[in-house]
């Protein structure tokens, strides 16, 4: 084993999960926009079914076809049934469509009762633009809680359920590629709550135990600034009890709400102190962990993207 | 509330609840679908004189604790009466909790409609079978439905509320029922079983199977045919529930609560939401606005003040220092002045984000009459007093 985990950005294929609304979408597309403007040629993939990865470069809807957003920088929505046309096109030289007509139309139902084919579907898209070297970096905005990591990284599952066949027979290769530290980790994004940060520990749990998947960060988003050190603390304490009508005195009424703002974000930050503390104190040692503050932006979508890129890019030593 | 046309003078969660037997908390991920259907079901337990069963899914660990699930899970169990002790005359209702098992539900579903012992058996022991009620992730929602189904026909409760599970789509576990019930109807499942019944494949079919064999191979076709075949033997029992749930989903015991928070992606899945079930005629009861930031934020004198703070608060420290001190002694006023602009920046800081969510709120176009609003608390929610407390700001 080399010492130390492989840097983010010299991967070929990073899945960001974690839990439904910590930023998964935010964090990936600010992944990619970070590899792009360091001269990587990136795709950023959106798995999921919502839709939105496109927002966040500012961009209309996406396609399986990745349109280019910006130099370097492309982003596609995964289609499986477009991947497996593909995939035939491509790999099995099916020669065309008329005679997939009927799997076609029916794909969904397959897909759908056999959970395994539309991740494979999803992953070998993936993991052939790794291969075929038509990207530097692949990006992918996966879906919740590991769902598609879970059930790929695991030779288990793959074989489960297709253990035959062309598609059987395809999974050697893609497994090589998402079981090899230096070409594929995954990015568990997070934030300092209860509940996601249960969920992060449980999922890297998971992937060490049933997968053979690497882990190449957790990113820790809408971590809230500290306001004051400890003795700061204690001066503003006094301040809230016993200087607060001085302060009016001095700087008007809006005094009174200027320090009950300043109570909620001491008591939020305090809070949530607890489950980073937590959240610290459960990752196996040795995996970096990034912080991405909260944003207190106007505007969200690219430039958001853009912010989040930035101090990606600051906790990696850029 | 920015918000403009009719509105019913004094509608309340209060009359929702007494109105309807069926409650849906449905919202994006994250946003505290859990927790407000937890809340509204304490809140009318203690209110109402009702049986008041909540359906969750995945609480976060603290709150199942707190409600004796981590032991009962998918079993009804009732929360003691002691952890309504701080409610001034103690619960007039009763609330009970179940948490949503999707893989022992649809075992019993299974053992429900199977015709024999035989087939329930190999049923439970197909290898699809178990990836399909296991990881299969919109079988979640239909079996969700299916429960609740199941729960609100018993007659055992006054008022259900039911949480859903974080969809990728919110529309997911409307259409499953539906889904379900194509599910079984599809021409594929007929291609898939006629080779294993006759021996002839039709010539419609041929292709199909030709290709279908090198990409998944034979073993894995099989799989599915005999999955198919045993699953048939229960097709009208399945497809007769997906039309009552149906049914009961847009009937006029049913109502939606729709949560969400007013950052950009929430609010943007829950305008979706809520213009996509009232296009489809369900009833669409209230929208909770949750972790949603004071309005003290907005204030002007606090925006103004802000700004002396954050230019000048040397000159504020120096006036305000020597009538400060603290357990180590007087205030240095380079700290204070410190202290002072970290406070000011703050409020600038997040008034930034309080207008953008008070822009955002005024874009929701189609609410509902019911809007309601819970501020950020500063800590999680996870016990029964703290779904009161949350609870009591809906009810008001
Ligand atoms: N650091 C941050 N500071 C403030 N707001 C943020 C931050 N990161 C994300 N957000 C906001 O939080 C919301 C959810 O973020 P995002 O869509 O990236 O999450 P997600 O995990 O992809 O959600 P989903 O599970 O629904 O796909 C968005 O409106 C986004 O603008
Ligand atoms: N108003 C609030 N103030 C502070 N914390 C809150 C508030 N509402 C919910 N929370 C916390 O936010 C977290 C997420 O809430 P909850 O589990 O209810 O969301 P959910 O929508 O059900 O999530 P999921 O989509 O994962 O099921 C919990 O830890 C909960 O305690
Ligand atoms: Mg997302
Ligand atoms: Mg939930």
């Amino acid at each position: 084993m080399a010492a130390g985990p492989v840097p983010l950005l010299e991967r070929r294929l990073l899945f960001v999960t974690g839990k439904g609304g910590v930023g998964k979408t935010s964090v990936a597309s600010a992944i990619g926009l970070l590899a792009a403007q360091r001269g990587l040629r990136t795709l950023v993939c959106e798995v999921d079914a919502k839709g939105n990865l496109a927002d966040f470069f500012g961009v209309g809807p996406l396609r399986f076809q990745p349109t280019e957003v910006r130099e370097h920088l492309f982003a596609m929505a995964m289609d499986t049934e477009e991947s497996l046309k593909e995939y035939l096109r491509l790999q099995l030289k099916v020669p065309l469509l008329a005679k997939i007509g009927p799997l076609a139309s029916t794909f969904d139902f397959v897909a759908n009762a056999a959970p395994g084919v539309k991740e494979i579907l999803t992953v070998g898209k993936l993991t052939y633009e790794v291969r075929e070297r038509n990207y530097d970096l692949v990006v992918v905005d996966a879906s919740a809680s590991g769902h598609v990591v879970g059930q790929l990284a695991s030779r288990v599952a793959i074989g489960e359920v297709v253990n035959a066949g062309l598609v059987g027979s395809q999974t050697d290769w893609m497994i090589e590629l998402l079981t090899d530290p230096a070409t594929t980790g995954v990015v568990v994004a997070t934030a300092p709550e209860e509940m996601p940060v249960t969920e992060t520990l449980e999922l890297i749990g998971r992937l060490k135990d049933e997968t053979e998947i690497d882990v190449a960060a957790v990113v820790v988003n809408r971590v809230l600034p500290e306001l004051f050190g400890r003795d700061e603390e204690a001066i503003f304490g006094t301040l809230r009890a016993d200087g607060a009508a001085a302060l009016a005195g001095a700087v008007g009424p809006g005094a009174t709400d200027v320090l009950d703002a300043a109570d909620l974000a001491v008591g939020l930050r305090r809070s949530r102190a607890v489950h980073l503390a937590r959240l610290r104190e459960g990752l196996p040692v040795g995996l970096p962990v990034l912080y991405v503050p909260y944003l207190f932006t106007r505007s969200h979508g690219v430039r958001a993207t853009s912010l989040i890129a930035s101090s990606l890019g600051e906790e990696l030593g850029f | 509330m920015a918000r403009t046309g009719a509105r019913a003078a004094d509608l309340t969660l209060e009359q929702l609840c007494s109105a309807k037997e069926v409650l849906v908390s449905t919202g994006s991920g994250g946003v505290g679908k859990t927790t407000t259907a937890a809340a509204i079901g304490a809140v009318a337990a203690a209110r109402l004189g009702a049986k008041v069963l909540v359906l969750t899914v995945d609480p976060a660990r603290r709150l199942a604790t707190a409600l004796g699930l981590e032991e009962f899970g998918n079993v009804e169990t009732r929360v003691p009466d002691e952890a309504f002790a701080h409610v001034e005359g103690g619960a007039r209702g009763e609330l009970w909790v179940a948490m949503l098992d999707t893989k022992q539900s649809w075992d019993d579903l299974v053992a429900r409609h199977a015709p024999d012992d035989a087939t329930r058996d190999a049923i439970l022991a197909n290898s699809i079978y178990k990836n399909l009620s296991g990881k299969f992730v919109q079988s979640h929602d239909y079996v969700a439905m299916e429960r609740l189904y199941e729960i609100h026909t018993s007659g055992r409760y006054d008022l259900v509320v039911v949480d859903t599970p974080p969809t990728r789509n919110a529309i997911d576990f409307l259409e499953a029922p539906d889904r379900m019930a194509d599910f079984f109807s599809s021409r594929l499942l007929r291609w898939l079983i006629a080779p294993y019944r006759s021996r002839v494949v039709s010539f419609a079919s041929k292709p199909f199977y030709s290709v279908a064999d090198r990409i998944l191979g034979t073993q894995f076709l099989e799989d599915i045919a005999e999955f198919f075949m045993l699953f048939q033997t229960m097709y009208d029992g399945f497809v007769e529930r997906a039309r009552a749930v149906t049914t009961l989903l847009g009937g006029p015991q049913t109502s939606f609560v729709v949560v969400s928070t007013l950052e950009v992606a929430p609010s943007r899945e829950a305008e979706f939401f809520l213009e996509l079930l009232s296009d489809r005629g369900y009833h669409v009861g209230a929208l909770v606005l949750n972790k949603v930031l004071p309005d003290l934020l907005l204030s002007t004198d606090g925006a103004d003040t802000a700004r002396v703070l954050s230019t000048d608060a040397d000159a504020v420290a120096a006036r305000l220092a020597p009538g400060l001190s603290t357990a180590a002694g007087p205030v240095d006023p380079a700290h204070l002045a410190h202290v002072l602009a970290e406070v000011g920046t703050n409020f600038a800081n997040f008034a930034v984000v309080a207008r953008r969510e008070a822009e955002q709120r005024a874009e929701l176009s189609r609410t509902p009459d019911l809007c309601l609003t819970v501020p950020w608390f500063d800590d999680d929610i996870h016990s029964v007093d703290g779904l009161l407390r949350l609870g009591e700001v809906l009810w008001r």
